[in-house]
C-alpha cells in the first residue's frame, strides 16, 4: 500500500510541470467547445484574436512594423496586468505554504491601492524617490495589516481565514467606496463631481521603461514583481521563517513538537501574503492607473484571479510567474479594447476570460484526475 | 494440506524494479490447496509488492503467474478477482456510511429487472456466506459503527462473495487488538477447513509460527527460503529475515545511575476535555538510568509525556531538568534545556512526511548553527548533516533528499532517533519507541537506547509492551489512572506487573522516586 502511495507521490512530483500544462490545455479545449456552441465561430480564430489582442504576436518575427508597434502597446498592458497578478498570486501562494487559504487578496489589494493613491496624490513636492518608497511601503504595510487581522483571528481564536478574509474583502470594498465616493475624504477636489480620487502627482509615478507613459506603458513595477518572486523563493526555501511556516503548513502537530510558534507563523504568513497584495495595489496606482474610482474598486477582479494564478502555478515561484503571464494575456487579450471585434463580440469576450479561469480552477481541483489519466497513458506505453 | 496437496498458485521468477531499487528479485512462491502460507519479511522486504503483482495492481518486469497450472496475465485487480483471488488490504477499502451488505456487493450488486439494486437479495446472500463460515455479522449495520476487527471480517466476506478461493491478507493483525487477532485466527482456520488457500503477510514471527503451514521469508526483495512450520523457531526465522543472528531480548549490564536529571514532583495534568488525567505524579530519572513507565494505554501516559516536553501546560507540580526549574516551559524551552523526545505518533508528530529526510533531521534544530545563521537557512549543510546521520544510524531506503513518507516505519523511527540523539539531550523521553517496528529495527532501537543510557543520559521509557519495559529498564514504575502505583526492579514477573497495571498492585510506590 505504501508503495502505491509512494508511486502516486512520485508521479505527482513528476507531474509538477506536466499537470498544469495539461490543465490549461484542457481548459482551452473546453472553452473552445463553448465558443463553437454559442457563436458558431472557429475557436482557433478566436484564440488567435486573443493572442494578438494580448500583444503576444510581438514576439513573432514575421509581422509588419506597424503591427509590431501596435502589438507592443498591447504587450505592455498585458505585462502590467501580469505584474499585478504575480503579486496577488503570491498573496495566495505564500499563505498556502502555511496551510492557509487566503481568499482576501482582493481586499488587501484595494487597501494597498487606497493607501497608494492617498499618499501618491498628496505630499507633492516631496523628493520622487522618497515619495514612491513611502507610498509603496505604506500600501504594502496596509495590505499586510489587513491580512494580518485574519491571521490574528485565526491564530488567536481559530476563526477560519476563508470566512474572515471574505468579510474583510467586503469591508475593504465598501470602506474604499465611502472614502472615494461623493463627499468622501479621498474624492478629488478638482471640481468634478465624479466619485474618483485626485491624480497621483508626477513625482510619485513609477518610471516607464517601455512605451509611452500616457498610453499605459510598462513601468518598473514588473521588476518589483519579479523581485517579489525571487523573494518568495528565498523566504520559503532559504530562511528559518519560511522553514517554520512550511512546517506549520504540513503538520501543526510536528511544528509544535519542533518548538515552532504556530500562532506567530500563522499571523506572519497571512501578513506577508497581504503585503504582496497591497504591493500589487500600489504598483497599479503608481504605475499606470494614477487615480482610483469607486467603479475601479467595485469592478476589480485582480485579487480573485490571483487565486487561479496560484492554483495553476502550484505555489512555486516559477509557476506563479508563468501562470500570471497566461492570465494577464487572457485578461488583456479579451478586453473590449484589444480584441478584434470581427473575431468575437468584444462585449462577450470578457466572459470568455472568466469562463477559462473557472475551467482552470475546476481542472486544477481535478488534478488528481489528470494525474490518473497521465499514469494510465504511461502504463499503456510501458 | 500436506506436501501432496495440489499447487493452486505459482509465482515464478517474479522481478519488479522501481527507480533505484529492485523490490522483487526473481522471487518464486507457490501456494497449495487448503494451506495457510505465511509471507514473512521486514518492512520494505518486498512482501506487499509481490502481493500487489499477484493482485494485478503492478505488472512484473519479469516472471510469470500460474493459477491452477494455467498461465495468467493480470492487467488489473479485476482480472485477479475473476481468477478467484481476494485481497484484504492493511487499510480497509470500505465506505463508512454504507451498510455491510452494500459494501460487500459493491460493483457486483444483485439487481432486480436489470437495473434496480436488490437490497434484500444482497443481505440474504451476505447472511448465507456468513453462516457458511460461521461469521457473526449484521448485513444492515453501517461500517462506521463497526469495530476494526468487524470491518476486517467485512473485507474477508467481500472476497468470499466474489467467489475467491485464494485469500491474501496483508498484515491483518497490525490493526487488531490481541483478542481480535485471536478471533481472526479462528476464522482463518475455518476458512482453511472449508477449502480456502490463504496467503498471510506478516512481519511478526509468533503469528507466522502459530497460523501458517509453510513460511516463506523475503529479505530485501530476495526469497531466502520456504520452510514448513514444523522445526521453525522464532530465532531461526528472525535470522532468515534479518540475515544475521538477532537478539530477541537485548543483553544489558546494570546501569550506573548518576545524579538526578529529571525530577518531577506532584505533577497534575488535564487532558483536552479538561479532565485531570495525571494526578500528582512524582518520579526521578538519574543520569545513566532507564526508568520504564508501564501501564495500559490511556492511563495518563500521553499527557504526562506532553507535560514533560512542554507540549502541554501542567496544572500543578514541578519539573526540574538537571536541577534547573523548568515547570511551565514551552516546547521550545524544553528543547533548548536538553529534553529529547521520541513521540508516540512518529508520523504525525515526530516527522513531517512531506519533508525530505534532511529537513526532518533539522526539524528541531533549524534555528541553530550550523543549520542556519541569523535566520538564513543553509540547505547544503542540512543535507551534509543528514548524510552523516543516515549513515551513522543505518537508515536504509533513502538519501537526504528522500521524502520521509517514502521510508518504512523502522527507518522512519531511526530518523527520529538520530535527530533526538544527535541533539545530545540530557533527558530522553521515549514514547513507545518500537511501536509497529519489525525485529531488526526493534533490536536497533533497543541497543541504541541502552548505549545512550551508558553515555549518561536519563531515559524515561514509556511503553505498552511489557517485554520492552522488562528488558530495558533499570527501574520500573507502573502508572494507573494517572497515579504511579508501584515501583519494581527489572526482575519482577510479568504477572506481578500486569496486576499492578490493572490497579491490583500493592501500591508501594505512592512516593516512588
Amino acid at each position: 500500500m505504501d508503495e502505491i502511495l509512494g508511486r502516486y507521490r512520485l508521479l505527482q512530483r513528476a507531474g509538477g510541470l506536466i499537470a498544469p500544462v495539461v490543465t490549461s490545455v484542457m481548459a482551452f479545449l473546453v472553452g473552445g467547445l463553448v465558443i463553437v456552441a454559442t457563436t458558431h465561430k472557429a475557436p482557433w480564430g478566436v484564440y488567435r484574436g486573443i493572442f494578438n489582442g494580448a500583444g503576444l504576436n510581438w514576439i513573432l518575427p514575421w509581422i509588419s512594423a506597424v503591427d509590431r508597434t501596435n502589438a507592443g502597446y498591447n504587450l505592455q498592458q498585458t505585462l502590467l496586468v501580469t505584474t499585478a497578478l504575480i503579486l496577488t498570486g503570491l498573496a495566495v501562494s505564500f499563505a498556502f505554504r502555511c496551510g492557509l487559504f487566503n481568499i482576501g487578496g482582493q481586499g488587501q489589494y484595494i487597501v494597498g491601492a487606497v493607501f497608494a493613491v492617498w499618499i501618491g496624490s498628496s505630499l507633492s513636492g516631496l523628493q520622487p524617490a522618497v515619495h514612491i518608497v513611502l507610498a509603496v511601503g505604506i500600501a504594502t504595510l496596509g495590505g499586510a495589516v489587513w491580512a494580518g487581522i485574519a491571521g490574528f483571528l485565526r491564530a488567536r481564536f481559530g476563526a477560519h481565514e476563508v470566512i474572515t478574509t471574505i468579510m474583510l474583502n467586503w469591508t475593504a470594498i465598501w470602506v474604499a467606496s465611502a472614502l472615494l465616493g461623493q463627499g468622501g475624504p479621498l474624492q478629488g477636489k478638482n471640481g468634478s463631481d465624479n466619485p474618483i480620487s485626485a491624480d497621483v502627482v508626477d513625482g510619485a509615478k513609477l518610471t516607464v521603461i517601455w512605451g509611452d507613459p500616457l498610453l499605459q506603458g510598462l513601468s518598473i513595477g514588473i521588476f518589483v514583481a519579479l523581485a517579489a518572486l525571487v523573494l518568495y523563493w528565498i523566504v520559503t526555501s532559504r530562511t528559518t521563517l519560511g522553514f517554520g511556516i512550511r512546517t506549520v503548513g504540513k503538520s501543526t502537530e510536528a511544528a509544535r513538537y519542533s518548538g515552532i510558534d504556530v500562532a506567530r507563523s500563522t499571523f506572519l504568513a497571512m501578513a506577508i501574503s497581504g503585503g504582496f497584495a497591497g504591493l500589487a495595489g500600489a504598483l497599479d496606482i503608481l504605475g499606470w492607473q494614477f487615480r482610483l474610482s469607486v467603479g475601479d474598486v467595485q469592478a476589480s477582479q485582480i485579487g480573485f484571479i490571483g487565486i487561479a494564478v496560484a492554483l495553476l502555478g502550484r505555489n512555486t515561484a516559477v509557476g506563479v510567474g508563468l501562470s500570471a503571464l497566461l492570465f494577464g494575456a487572457l485578461v488583456n487579450g479579451t478586453s473590449t479594447r484589444n480584441l478584434d471585434p470581427s473575431v468575437f463580440r468584444p462585449e462577450l469576450a470578457g466572459n470568455l476570460t472568466i469562463l477559462i479561469q473557472g475551467l482552470v480552477v475546476l481542472f486544477v481541483g481535478a488534478d488528481v484526475l489528470v494525474l490518473v489519466v497521465l499514469s494510465r497513458l504511461r502504463r499503456r506505453r510501458a | 494440506m500436506g506436501p501432496d496437496a495440489p499447487v493452486v498458485l505459482e509465482l515464478a521468477g517474479i522481478t519488479k524494479r522501481f527507480p533505484g531499487i529492485i523490490a522483487n528479485d526473481h522471487v518464486d512462491f507457490d501456494l497449495r490447496a487448503h494451506e495457510v502460507h505465511a509471507l514473512l519479511g521486514e518492512n520494505g522486504a518486498g512482501k506487499s509488492t509481490l502481493m500487489n503483482i499477484l493482485y494485478g495492481l503492478y505488472r512484473p518486469d519479469e516472471g510469470e503467474i500460474r493459477i491452477n497450472g494455467k498461465l495468467a496475465h493480470f492487467t488489473s485487480s479485476k482480472d485477479a478477482i475473476e481468477a478467484g483471488i481476494g485481497m484484504v488490504h492493511q487499510h480497509f477499502m470500505l465506505i463508512p456510511v454504507m451498510t455491510v451488505a452494500e459494501n460487500i456487493v459493491l460493483a457486483v450488486e444483485p439487481t432486480r429487472a436489470g437495473v434496480l439494486f436488490d437490497v434484500g437479495a444482497a443481505a440474504d446472500r451476505v447472511r448465507e456466506i456468513a453462516e457458511q463460515f460461521k461469521f457473526t455479522i449484521d448485513p444492515y449495520a453501517r461500517i462506521q459503527n463497526l469495530s476494526v476487527g468487524q470491518q476486517q471480517r467485512v473485507e474477508i466476506l467481500k472476497a468470499l462473495y466474489r467467489k475467491a478461493d485464494i485469500l491474501i491478507l496483508d498484515e491483518p493483525t497490525a490493526v487488531l487488538t490481541p483478542q481480535e487477532a485471536r478471533e481472526l485466527f479462528g476464522i482463518l482456520q475455518r476458512l482453511k477447513a472449508e477449502g480456502m488457500s490463504i496467503i498471510f503477510i506478516s512481519h511478526k514471527l509468533n503469528e507466522a509460527l502459530e497460523i501458517a503451514d509453510r513460511i516463506t521469508v523475503l529479505r530485501r526483495g530476495v526469497k531466502i527460503d520456504t520452510i514448513p512450520r514444523e522445526g521453525a523457531t522464532e530465532a531461526s526465522l528472525a535470522r532468515m529475515m534479518v540475515g544475521r543472528d538477532v537478539l530477541l531480548t537485548v543483553e544489558k549490564t546494570p546501569g550506573v545511575p548518576g545524579k538526578p536529571l529529571l525530577e518531577v514532583a506532584g505533577l497534575e495534568v488535564f487532558d483536552d476535555r479538561g479532565l485531570e488525567v495525571v494526578k500528582g505524579v512524582s518520579l526521578t530519572v538519574h543520569a545513566g538510568e532507564i526508568v520504564g513507565l508501564a501501564g495500559i494505554d490511556g492511563n495518563g501516559q500521553e499527557e504526562l509525556i506532553d507535560a514533560l516536553t512542554g507540549l502541554r501546560k501542567a496544572h500543578a507540580g514541578s519539573i526540574r531538568i538537571a536541577g534547573e526549574e523548568s515547570s511551565g516551559d514551552s516546547a521550545r524551552e524544553m528543547l533548548e534545556t536538553g529534553v529529547g523526545h521520541i513521540p508516540v505518533d512518529r508520523q504525525r508528530r515526530g516527522l513531517v512526511l512531506d519533508f525530505s529526510l534532511a529537513e526532518n533531521l533539522a526539524l528541531r534544530d533549524f534555528r541553530h548553527a550550523p543549520n542556519s545563521r541569523l535566520g538564513w537557512l543553509f540547505p547544503n549543510r542540512l543535507v551534509a548533516r543528514a548524510r552523516k546521520l543516515l549513515k551513522e544510524f543505518d537508515v536504509r531506503g533513502g538519501v537526504p533528499q528522500t521524502r520521509a513518507g517514502m521510508l518504512s516505519g523502522g527507518n522512519q523511527q531511526k530518523v527520529v532517533l538520530a535527530r533526538e540523539i544527535d541533539r545530545d539531550p540530557k533527558v530522553l523521553v521515549a514514547g513507545q519507541p518500537t511501536r509497529g517496528l519489525d525485529v531488526g529495527a526493534i533490536e536497533f532501537v533497543h541497543r541504541r537506547l541502552l548505549s545512550e543510557r551508558d553515555e549518561g543520559r536519563a531515559i524515561l521509557l514509556v511503553s505498552l509492551e511489557l517485554d520492552e519495559i522488562l528488558s530495558l529498564s533499570d527501574r520500573i514504575l507502573v502508572i494507573y489512572e494517572g497515579r504511579i502505583v508501584g515501583e519494581f526492579p527489572p526482575t519482577v514477573s510479568e504477572e506481578e506487573l500486569g496486576l499492578a497495571m490493572t490497579g491490583g498492585g500493592r501500591g508501594s510506590g505512592e512516593e516512588a522516586a
